[in-house]
């Protein structure tokens, strides 16, 4: 079980003056159950990559297979697959419009078929799980603030018991314990539902601290796709492209070429407390 | 998906039509649109057509793109093509139950057909090769004399500019929206007709939203940098003509007093 990307190109505009080659020859496998960061500078195509995995974008050339199925095949149900495929976009808070929150996350569930009480029960978990308290399920979502607007708009996808989530910078413009807070809930759903999470960040520290695999994007095409640690190691490279390496892998190479006994690995805080500690142990 | 609407669309290729003055363009129009309601004969016919063939070949741009803007028209062209041929009084040529179809009708059917056409296509091959903020700045400059008589040219033209500047954000937002609602398991082209308007709201609430939103974030930014209005306000690439322009001037007003004297002789 698993998506596959087989040389997906993607042209917007084709066949106008404005013409953009937004995805060249991409070649992906994407397993069931992992958690995967997606990086790159703006404009490198990463909301345009997801786009595909839900069929939201066709890809100009290339083929997508989605659990062995190649989901361009005539007759193949694009509902089913989005129900499938939670998608939760950049400012996901534009796209609010019911007038209580609970009916807003009610939206996806019963697009799904089902029934009004089952949705209210699946809206109630999930608003629970990002942490809106439900003396706020009746107000106007549009009288809340921009953080807990951005909770109820992921609610509404998580909702819909997506079997892989895809999050598209969804902590962009939040401080930094809410920013936590999502990811921790968002990291907790993989840990115990066992979904594949797909996360899109600017943030290194972020994507170090939760992610398994990283593919880091540059100008439309695959740039590295390996574990945090390898991906790292070449700090000076996405440097050239618009990125860095977590902080705390500046501070462990210094401390190698200050003399110190240090591996480089590190790339989170907790990662190089231990081993700095083991260093000054031995 | 909602990207193919060219109408008011700037297509870049750096043409001598793209260079030219923006009222050197508006005027041109203004000469075209007379000129096609003008024509007289197949003569004059076959300049007009001349003509037009002529700017589009010299705009650069190419002729599908610009006949895309046609299909949005296409019903508007038939209603009126088919009450054309029904309804024009005179010599019967077919006659099914009621109707009947004339050779007057014919020939007035196919004459209003071409006449749209050519309008749409030289109005949007104006727009083609003007941005819509030269095409304000054009506007504002040649309707300065009414500002005398209190007419708020300024105030018009910066509207003007705002709304068109809105066009394709607001494009891009219906996208946006569309996209998201629809990974939310919405379709936006199922069931019958109520089903339909039902299934706007989840696009129309957004975007409403986000145009008070944009609009309200815009009039601040304006604020925010002391605009108050056109008094006093220079430009900071203020518009002159070019020998280009004036050598334009006259090859339209050629082509007109050609029509002109045409439909006198004719
Ligand atoms: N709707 C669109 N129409 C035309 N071009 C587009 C559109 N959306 C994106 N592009 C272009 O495609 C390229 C990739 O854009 P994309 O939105 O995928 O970048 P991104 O990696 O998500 O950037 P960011 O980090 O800013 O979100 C860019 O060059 C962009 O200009
Ligand atoms: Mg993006």
């Amino acid at each position: 079980m698993s998506i596959i990307l087989d040389k997906v190109n993607y042209i917007y505009g084709q066949g106008t003056a404005y013409e953009t080659y937004a995805l060249k020859d991409i070649n992906l496998e994407i397993k069931d159950g992992q958690f995967i960061g997606v990086i790159g500078h703006t404009g490198s195509g990463k909301s345009t990559l997801i786009q595909h995995l839900n069929g939201l974008l066709r890809a100009t050339s290339g083929t997508i297979y989605y659990n062995g199925e190649d989901i361009y095949t005539e007759g193949y149900s694009m509902r089913a697959l989005r129900s499938k495929v939670g998608l939760v976009f950049q400012y996901p808070e534009h796209q609010l419009f019911e007038t209580t929150i609970l009916d807003d996350v009610c939206f996806g569930p019963m697009n799904q078929g089902l029934d009004k009480n089952a949705a209210q029960l699946r809206a109630f978990e999930a608003l629970h799980s990002v942490g809106i308290p439900e003396e706020l399920f009746d107000q106007s979502p549009f009288d809340l603030s921009g953080g807990q607007k951005r909770r109820v708009a992921i609610a509404g996808v998580l909702a819909m018991k997506p079997e892989v989530l895809i999050l598209d910078e969804p902590t962009a413009g939040l401080d930094p314990k809410g920013r936590d807070e999502i990811l921790d809930q968002v990291a907790e759903l993989h840990a115990k539902q066992h979904i594949t999470v797909i996360l899109v960040s600017h943030s290194m520290e972020d994507v170090a601290k939760y992610v398994e695999r990283i593919i880091v994007m540059n100008q439309g095409s695959v740039m590295y796709d390996d574990t945090p640690k390898n991906v790292f190691r070449y700090y000076k490279e996405l440097e050239q492209v618009g990125l860095a390496a977590p902080q705390v892998t500046y501070l462990m190479h210094e401390l190698q070429e200050k003399g110190f006994p240090v591996s480089c690995d590190a790339t989170t805080v907790e990662e190089a407390k231990q081993e700095i500690l083991s260093v000054m142990r031995s | 998906m909602l990207r193919d609407i060219t109408i008011g669309q700037y297509y870049p290729t750096g043409s001598v039509i793209h260079r030219m003055d923006p009222r050197v363009k508006l005027f041109g129009t203004l000469v075209f649109l007379i000129s096609v309601f003008a024509y007289k004969g197949i003569v004059g016919f076959a300049i007009v057509t001349l003509f037009l063939a002529a700017l589009i070949s010299i705009s650069k741009v190419p002729f599908r793109y610009m006949i895309k803007g046609l299909r949005a028209i296409m019903i508007l062209m038939l209603i009126t093509a088919l009450f054309n041929l029904f309804l024009t009084p005179g010599e019967v040529l077919i006659q099914v139950w009621k109707l009947k179809i004339t050779k007057e009708g014919v020939m007035s059917a196919i004459r209003m057909a071409i006449r749209l056409t050519y309008l749409i296509l030289g109005t949007s091959l104006m727009t083609l090769t003007t941005t819509p903020n030269q095409l304000t700045d054009g506007l504002e400059k040649a309707l300065k004399p009414l500002a005398k008589i209190h007419v708020p040219v300024h105030e018009i033209s910066m509207m003007m500019s705002i709304a068109l500047r809105f066009i394709p954000i607001l494009i891009e937002e219906t996208d946006k929206i569309m996209k998201a609602q629809m990974a939310r398991g919405a379709s936006f082209d199922e069931g019958n007709i109520i089903k339909k308007a039902k299934s706007l709201i989840p696009l129309l609430v957004p975007l409403f939203v986000s145009a008070f939103r944009r609009a309200n974030d815009l009039a601040m930014a304006m604020e925010a940098r002391c605009y108050c209005g056109g008094d006093g306000r220079t430009k900071m690439k203020p518009l002159r003509y070019q020998s280009l322009d004036y050598q334009a001037y006259a090859v339209l007003i050629l082509y007109l007093a050609l029509l002109l004297a045409l439909r006198v002789v004719l």
